[in-house]
């Protein structure tokens, strides 16, 4: 089959070629004009961080050899020719570990707990009143805005130091943060239960309880296992200004500069969160199989 | 109004068994899993120390501090800590750019469809998870060793921790892309380059645009605190007027974070629908 191709007279081709010219010559210089914008913010920010171009390639020398420091033992060898020495304060170590562990879960569950109580104000469709909808959405921002690790420094001073100030400022972040992704699963549920169990006369607590929960308790479950995830990472460093954890055996051993410490604890803690990654990867694949099958 | 007849119950339980008798594991997983779950909070609030007393006195101390607070007051350091300010959005901004830059070459090696040989993308993808696995934080201190205090530190902390999650994240976008257009640069005689530069990247780039952006905007926030462990920025001066229990300092330093995270927060949004139009990122 041929098709005849029909090729325009010259003038109205001009025409169609010189707008064609001008639409593409418009955007050159949209993206030409954002580039320059770009790399003008860069050059003030580089002045601004103290950033040195030349200095970077002799630091890059520096983080190498680094590395290679934080990989050899005392006596000179490569650190994986003797694991026992590489790891001679694993039991302390998995002690911290564990602590992190745990200090990342009670503050999860307490500000899951929270943030769950929480969210059902902060909803559109289920908040009892707007005004209380504001002022629990504003504080809720405020928890997850401020990091958390800026709670642990002022919660260390009010609290003492030790594990449970590290806890506590988890536990305010969780609330700011699941309240907000909590409430943004129920904004999506189908409204059509909370309007039946309303018609039998039930009150607010009761339409949350029967029409909201069952819909929602799964995403609230795996986005809870999720900030578990999250706050196991944030509970690594919480002992960097000592609320608990193995952040204070970690610091210790940079700021004094054993080296093959750090590496063997950054190890423990990478193999820890790849643990907890998978185990809460699994959990997760088993709630929402269940769900599905049921 | 007549009454409803009575339920036929023997009828109901004849014919659908399953709804009323459960086994007995189905019934106990639920209360189980949730005294499980309680157990492991009670054992550790104990070994954490918690106690009534302490949660008392405690409060009763965040309540003064929370009074001396007030009002915030700068005092004569406004313009130190203005320039904090600048010094912490320029670590976001550089950091996360350098991190862009370093991970587009790196995610095209973790994309399945450039790299079809899963031996070769198993250890990329493993490299960028255990980058990951690190805290911003951590590699701060790492960095401060290697190239001393000071916000460059910070830059460079903010650039190694992201990309890791950008070698992830370009590369999901890369993945994601439509093979078809890669498919026509081929059959015009392109080669792997000229696929990479006008089949992919067309689609790619504004994805990636969206997620840097939306990064620099999360990074803000991460370039406040890494101050606290020395790598520049307001998060230094933060820490040092905690230290100090100079309390109006400390309000006032917060809510200029609070005010700069949402002045970032609304820039990046506007520029991401004007990059992307109005679908969703990540």
């Amino acid at each position: 089959m041929t098709v005849a191709v029909t090729i325009l007279p010259s003038q109205q081709l001009a025409a169609l070629n010189e707008a064609y010219r001008k639409a593409v010559a418009r955007k050159r210089l949209r993206v030409t004009l954002g580039a320059a914008a770009f790399l003008a913010a860069l050059a003030v920010a580089s002045v601004g961080a103290e950033v040195n171009l030349r200095t970077l390639f002799g630091y890059f020398g520096n983080f190498v050899s680094y590395f290679d420091r934080i990989l050899t033992l005392e006596s000179g060898h490569r650190v994986w020719t003797d694991i026992g020495e590489w790891l001679w304060g694993w039991r302390k170590w998995s002690f911290y570990l564990g602590e992190t562990i745990l200090i990342s879960y009670v503050g999860t569950m307490s500000g899951a707990v929270l943030g769950f109580a929480l969210n059902f104000l902060a909803a559109e469709n289920t908040s009892p009143a707007p005004w209380l909808r504001i002022v629990v959405k504003r504080l809720m921002e405020f928890c997850r805005t401020v990091p958390d690790i800026v709670f642990a420094l002022i919660f260390v001073i009010a609290f003492g130091l030790g594990p449970m100030a590290g806890v506590l400022a988890i536990t305010i972040h969780t609330i700011g943060a699941l309240g907000k992704q909590f409430s943004e699963i129920v904004e999506n549920i189908d409204m059509k239960p909370v309007e039946g169990v309303r018609s039998t006369g039930a009150g607010w607590i009761s339409c949350m309880r029967f029409a909201v929960l069952p819909q929602v308790a799964a995403g609230f479950a795996s986005y809870t296992l999720l900030r578990f995830e999250i706050n196991v990472r944030g509970a690594s460093v919480m002992g960097f200004v000592g609320a608990g954890g193995i952040g204070q055996e970690l610091v210790v051993a940079i700021r004094k500069f054993y080296y093959s410490d750090v590496s063997a604890i950054l190890l423990m803690i990478i193999l820890t969160v790849f643990v907890i990654d998978i185990g809460t990867g699994w959990i997760r694949g088993r709630l929402f199989g269940r769900e599905r099958r049921a | 109004m007549s009454k409803l007849p009575a339920p036929d119950m023997d009828g109901l339980y004849a014919r659908h068994p399953g709804v009323f008798d459960r086994p007995l594991s189905a019934r106990l997983a639920t209360p189980l899993m949730l005294l499980g779950a309680f157990a492991i909070f009670a054992y550790g609030l104990v070994h954490l120390g918690f106690s009534p007393a302490r949660m008392l006195s405690g409060l009763h101390q965040l309540g003064w501090i929370t009074m001396m607070m007030i009002p915030p007051d700068p005092g004569s350091s406004l313009p130190l800590y203005l320039k904090a300010l600048g010094e912490t959005l320029s670590i976001a901004l550089l950091g996360t750019t350098l991190a862009a830059l370093f991970a587009l070459p790196v995610s095209l090696l973790a994309a399945r469809n450039i790299v079809p040989s899963n031996i070769f993308r198993f250890p990329v993808r493993r490299f960028l998870d255990s980058i990951r696995g690190v805290d911003t934080l951590i590699w701060a201190l790492v960095w401060i060793n290697v190239v001393g205090l000071g916000p460059f530190a910070g830059v460079l902390a903010i650039a190694v921790s992201d990309f890791g999650a950008f070698g992830k994240l370009f590369s999901e976008a890369i993945e994601g892309a439509d093979q078809k257009q890669v498919e026509g640069i081929r059959a015009s005689g392109g080669n792997a380059l000229h696929e990479i530069r006008f089949g992919l990247m067309p689609q790619v780039l504004p994805v990636i645009a969206g997620q840097v952006l939306y990064f620099i905007e999360s990074n803000t926030r991460s370039a406040t605190i890494i101050g606290i462990v020395g790598a520049g920025g307001i998060g230094l001066q933060l820490a040092e007027q905690i230290r100090v229990l100079e309390w109006q300092k400390v309000s006032f330093l917060i809510l200029m974070i609070l005010v700069a995270v949402a002045a970032i927060d609304w820039i990046s949004s506007k520029l991401r629908f004007a990059i992307i139009g109005r679908r969703a990122v990540v």
